[in-house]
């Protein structure tokens, strides 16, 4: 065998790993490449810009009379403004949470006023049963707060879940007051 | 796609050289001559009767695209624009709608026919898998074409189906955000419901292609559930089983053209005749009819997460059926005892449609009035649930256990012999 046979073998074998090298880097830009393209693809079905832009809404809660609630499209859900009566306030106030499973006060239910007073009067929350996304109905079912007719979910007087599928309480939008009657969801 | 050795012969010179290069009408040749059980009955002809209906749920789908506008201000208008102004829309929409009812009552006889028959047991669990992927992606279809009209069922049917997704862990409230396009149900889910189900429709003629394709390879089962052993044992597909086919077709269209001209709302909701409106939600949602059962599956749990997993588990358990049945028999006729648990199976499935058309609270079934005289009973929930555990114990735990305890009645040699009996004497050879 002669060194140029020898060389040729020798070369052979550097070239093996020369082409595992480049096989290995090829089909790594190639995935990366087609993850890249594929990601538009993918997130193009997100939420775009105007509807991101959806903005805030103000409400003026002192058109709200008492036993009275007001329900407004925000984001493509309702929000509802329910002016609580003394009795439903002293019921939603006096459950105890043990008994709800979703345990949370009343009071924390409610946002404070920039004074720093907490108005339990007014409860603002989004209208969509925390199950499938129905609305419920006010002043109905076993607590007489909200009833989902969609598969029969029981909210109290402070839009907390006590019976039926639905796992959580109704959730309470990003508000503030922005005066002593007005507040701004969003 | 025929398993069979081909018997076409090209006549004429210009079928010759197409022959030689692309095989197309010896295929259609071959699959027209496919050797065929010869004992095949009625219950075997939905296979054909489901074609027809993809072909029209198509032919009318596209016809109806060319009138529609998917924007949530124009949808609802144009589906009414059909039914009354575009020159026989009055037909063209309700063969369109009624036509996905009837395509759902076929696949259902259809499924029921492989249940009863065996049909999902070796050799045909490749075809009875690709059979559920079709079940799955007409679901599909079916939910997102029935949120087209924008009526008050369409949206709250979307929002209700859409928050499913919202329920898993972790990634649940992104999910659905993502396949809404936004926050909730709006104009942007519309559109992409739209495209999408204009899409689906072809995979699914797609994945009938595969369905028929397996067929062929491995044949088709029979009433009795005995392989194919002799020529004698089958008949040609023509004309024998399009004669049959053709036959079904026609009884079935007579309760399709019913439905169309007299009675082209009766399987749809009254609600649906209200615009879709984001602040009100309809006092009684219900699906289709033929979601009905897995709704039912889905409100018995009182849990949310656990209630999805239950409905989506209804349908996957039937792609892994073909390794919980143990029994090697296939067909319920050889099957003394599991024949009856089929029949309370048939029976649970009707009860669990009933459960998801009611209010869950109500009472189904009445025992007499409590001191306050409010009626005392077994309400739709706990019904639900009683018919929830005897569908999977069906499934997972009669089926397993049965295959090993249950002893079959004898079976025939051969379908030759289960139709004619001994025939030593004579050799019967079908008309050619």
């Amino acid at each position: 065998m002669s060194d140029d046979r020898k060389l040729d073998v020798a070369t052979a074998v550097d070239d093996e790993g020369k082409r595992d090298f480049i096989f290995i880097a090829t089909g790594a830009a190639a995935a990366a490449g087609a993850v890249s393209l594929g990601w538009p693809l993918v997130a193009q079905m997100g939420k775009a810009a105007d509807t991101l832009a959806a903005g805030s809404i103000e409400i003026d809660v002192s058109k709200v009379a008492e036993g009275q609630q007001l329900k407004m499209l925000w984001r493509g859900k309702p929000v509802f403004v329910r002016h609580r009566t003394p009795a439903e306030i002293k019921i939603a106030e006096d459950t105890l949470i043990s008994d709800c499973p979703d345990p949370e006060e009343d009071s924390a239910r409610l946002i404070a006023k920039p004074d720093g007073t907490v108005d339990p009067r007014y409860l603002v929350m989004i209208g969509v049963c925390t199950h499938f996304g129905c609305i419920p109905v006010g002043e109905s079912g076993d607590f007489n707060g909200w009833y989902c007719p969609c598969h029969g979910s029981h909210y109290d007087t402070s839009g907390r879940i006590r019976k039926g599928p639905a796992p959580k309480n109704m959730a309470i939008p990003e508000y503030k007051y922005v005066s002593d009657t007005v507040i701004k969801v969003g | 796609m025929s398993g069979h050795p081909s018997t076409y012969e090209p006549k004429y010179a210009a079928t010759k050289w197409l022959d030689t290069r692309l095989p197309i009408v010896r295929m259609g040749a071959d699959f027209m001559t496919f050797p065929s059980p010869r004992n095949l009955n009625y219950w075997y002809t939905f296979g054909g009767i489901l074609t027809l209906c993809l072909a029209s749920q198509i032919i009318t789908g596209i016809i109806l695209a060319m009138h529609y506008v998917p924007h949530v201000d124009l949808a609802f208008d144009s589906v009414q624009r059909i039914r009354r102004d575009v020159p026989f829309g009055w037909l063209l929409q309700p063969m369109h709608a009624v036509g996905a009812s009837m395509f759902f009552l076929a696949v259902y006889v259809h499924m029921f026919r492989g249940l009863y028959y065996g049909s999902y047991k070796a050799p045909r669990e490749v075809l009875w898998i690709i059979g559920c992927l079709i079940y799955l992606v007409m679901m599909a279809t079916g939910f997102l074409g029935y949120t087209l009209p924008w009526g008050q069922m369409s949206f709250w049917g979307a929002t209700v189906i859409t928050g499913f997704f919202g329920a898993v862990p972790v990634v649940g409230e992104s999910l659905q955000q993502w396949l809404l396009g936004g926050y909730a149900v709006d104009n942007a889910t519309l559109n992409r419901f739209f495209a999408l189900h204009y899409l689906l429709p072809f995979v699914i003629a797609g994945l009938v292609g595969l369905h028929v394709w397996a067929l062929h390879h491995v044949g088709q089962n029979n009433p009795i559930g005995i392989t194919t052993k002799t020529k004698q044992d089958t008949l040609s597909f023509h004309p024998y089983y399009t004669i049959k086919d053709g036959f079904a077709v026609v009884v079935f269209l007579l309760i399709f053209a019913f439905f169309i001209f007299y009675q082209p709302d009766a399987l749809g909701h009254a609600d649906n005749y209200i615009e879709a409106d984001a602040l009100k939600t309809p006092p009684h949602i219900v699906p289709e009819w033929y979601f009905l059962p897995f709704y039912a599956i889905l409100r018995a749990v009182p849990d949310k997460l656990l209630g999805i997993v239950l409905m989506l588990g209804a349908i996957v358990v039937l792609f892994v059926l073909p390794w919980l049945d143990t029994s090697k028999v296939r067909s319920m006729r050889f099957r003394p005892v599991a024949k009856w648990f089929f029949w309370i199976f048939l029976f649970f499935c009707f009860i669990l449609g009933w459960c998801g058309a009611e209010t869950p609270d109500n009472i189904a079934i009445p025992f007499g009035t409590d001191a306050s005289g409010q009626a005392r009973g077994l309400n739709f929930t706990w019904l639900s649930r009683i018919a929830t555990i005897y569908y999977f114990a069906y499934f997972v735990l009669i089926l397993p256990i049965l295959g090993l305890v249950e002893t079959p009645k004898d079976r025939p040699e051969s379908i030759t012999k289960a139709v004619l009996g001994d025939i030593n004497h004579t050799v019967i050879v079908p008309a050619e």
